[in-house]
């Protein structure tokens, strides 16, 4: 192993401690093969598959219809957990009152529950004869079986990623700037929209990210609520089951390889939105 | 004029504020919850014990465990070593591969199990070559537990990486200076100063390996008494118009969750650990 050492020597800043070879050799090959390899199939049945199979499948009519759905709950999800994430994380930094650790720990419920647990809890309660269900269907609302029903699911999976990234910088943020602007006169309402608002504003989008990406390809909350008809409330990860239900290998990839095209497009989109921002301010 | 402190609203407002808050957690969070317990006990303590203690749960909750029991550890052990090699060393790519490691998070679970069907399936690349030696992956226990690694593989990693970077290599440089060699090192200087982080990140790996649905789901093949884990068997049981069956079974599944939290929430406050807005 000396030839080794060396060469690595050459190659990364030198250090004292061992285990580099071993440590970096073997968290690179476990990564390629349940990460990587396994990933790449995806790209490389998609190869084969011709241009135009690729295209007949993976943009047909019942396949955008899917995508529309998908992409549509999850950013009118994400956007409710931005306002009230924001929220939620302004009351658990700022306030005192009692159980407020009981309902930080809840907050953390999402990251804990398995999906499945939350798609059936949340059809029971919103089911025309559930629990909240049952005073909503009089007045023409219906939830579960709808669209509603599926951003409903969206928020509950959503809801900690907006949180637990505001939550730090809010803490963070210093009192004197606050008081500095109430100094010079401005109300609360304008120290908000002015002062706090612009230095949350990043952990608010990333926070708004990581919940879309997450409702994007949620599957096993939606389902249950969802109703699953086709072209009404059938979601893109829910037409890909099908498809390999009915041994269409082709028409899986196809789909999955747009569905992971587009949200990393989207991901790329608001990192770069974000970077810009940062350029501007200097910072 | 003003009765409260410059730089903080009125009571009226914080009351209002909190009060909404409350609201929305108690109808997103809490009322879900509650309902899970509340159905399965809808009709008494029977047909609850019933449903948990029959064959096919059973077998439902022993699976769930030996996959846990696999993957959480394999897991655990990438996680030590991708840490220990990002964080104790400085090399080109760096965070290439810290973006590569985040990756599982990014990829739909139906994904997740779909490339996995497309690798070791009948019709997949290798599936030629696996039935022609007898090796069954997919549709078997040996898929579910490949799914639940690729699922669960940034868990642990990305609790320790900041922890281990804020902690630097002072520690360990010392004891190596003292004679100690690299394994004494790592087990007696690292190790304990990153055992309760290393705790927390298992212990939320452990949360999503227990509870994985859609990934598990596409490569299971749904076997009753055989590949079905126990979120499966809700999907099964709630299909099947057994609503007390699947909420029963739910509602361990709900238990397990609410003793992750605890155990989230003492580490957090004895420890002072972050829980960071990745997972």
């Amino acid at each position: 192993m000396p030839s080794m050492t060396t060469r690595k020597a050459s190659w990364r800043a030198p250090s004292v401690l061992p285990g580099f070879g071993l440590t970096f050799g073997f968290s690179l090959a476990w990564l390629s093969l349940i990460v990587l390899i396994p990933l790449s199939t995806l790209f490389l049945k998609s190869a084969g598959m011709g241009w135009h199979a690729f295209v007949d499948v993976g943009f047909s009519s019942r396949a955008l219809t899917a995508y529309r759905l998908s992409f549509g709950t999850a950013i009118a999800a994400a956007f409710v957990n931005a306002v009230f994430g924001l929220l939620v994380a302004w009351v658990l930094v700022r306030y005192e009152f009692p159980g407020k650790r009981v309902v930080s720990a809840l907050v953390d419920l999402p990251f804990a529950l398995p999906t499945a647990v939350a798609g059936i809890a949340l059809t029971a309660l919103y089911a025309p004869s559930g629990w909240v269900g049952q005073y909503l269907d009089p007045l023409g609302i219906k939830v579960a079986f709808t669209p509603i029903g599926i951003t409903v699911a969206l928020i509950f999976i959503g809801l900690p990623f907006v949180v637990r990234s505001v939550e730090p910088v809010l803490a963070d943020l210093g009192k004197d700037v606050e008081e500095a602007a109430a100094t010079l006169g401005a109300n609360r309402a304008q120290t908000f929209a002015r002062v706090i608002f612009p230095a949350i504003l990043p952990a608010l989008f990333t926070g708004f990210a990581l919940a879309f990406a997450r409702g994007v390809g949620e599957y096993g909350s939606v389902i249950f609520i969802s109703g699953n008809m086709p072209g009404r409330t059938e979601i893109a990860p829910l037409l890909i089951v099908t498809q390999l239900e009915q041994y269409n290998y082709d028409g899986a990839t196809a789909i999955a390889m747009v569905m992971m095209l587009v949200s990393f497009a989207v991901l790329f989109t608001l990192n770069a939105l974000q970077s810009i921002r940062r350029r501007r301010l200097g910072a | 004029m003003r009765r409260h402190a410059p730089g903080t609203e009125s009571r009226t407002a914080q009351v209002l504020l909190i009060g909404l808050a409350l609201t929305f957690l108690a109808f997103f969070l809490m009322l879900p919850l509650v309902a899970v317990f509340s159905e399965a006990l809808k009709q008494g303590i029977r047909p609850f014990l019933d449903a948990v203690t029959n064959p096919d749960a059973f077998s439902a909750i022993r699976l769930t465990l030996i996959i846990a029991a696999i993957s959480v550890p394999l897991n655990m052990v990438f996680g030590l070593a991708a840490s220990w090699a990002i964080t104790k060393f400085s090399f080109p790519g760096k965070n290439l591969l810290l973006t590569l490691i985040d990756l599982p998070f990014s990829v739909s679970p139906v994904v997740s199990g779909l490339i996995f069907v497309l690798l070791f399936g009948a019709q997949g690349l290798l599936g030629p070559w696996l039935s022609a030696h007898g090796v069954k992956i997919i549709f078997a226990v040996p898929g579910i537990i490949l799914a639940t690694v690729f699922i669960t593989f940034p868990f642990v990693a990305r609790e320790l990486i900041p922890l281990m970077m804020e902690q630097g290599k002072d520690d360990e440089e010392a004891a190596l200076s003292l004679g100690a060699n690299g394994w004494q090192t790592f087990w007696h200087v690292t190790l304990p100063n990153i055992r309760w982080g290393l705790l927390y990140g298992v212990l939320l790996c452990n949360a999503r390996a227990m509870g994985e649905f859609g990934a598990v789901s596409v490569v299971s093949g749904h076997i009753r008494g055989e590949t079905n884990t126990m979120p499966l068997h809700v999907e099964i049981l709630y299909n099947e118009y057994d609503f007390v069956g699947a909420f029963a079974v739910a509602s361990l599944l709900a238990a397990l969750a609410l003793v992750t939290l605890v155990l989230k929430s003492v580490l957090e406050w004895r420890f002072d650990l972050h829980s960071g807005a990745s997972h």
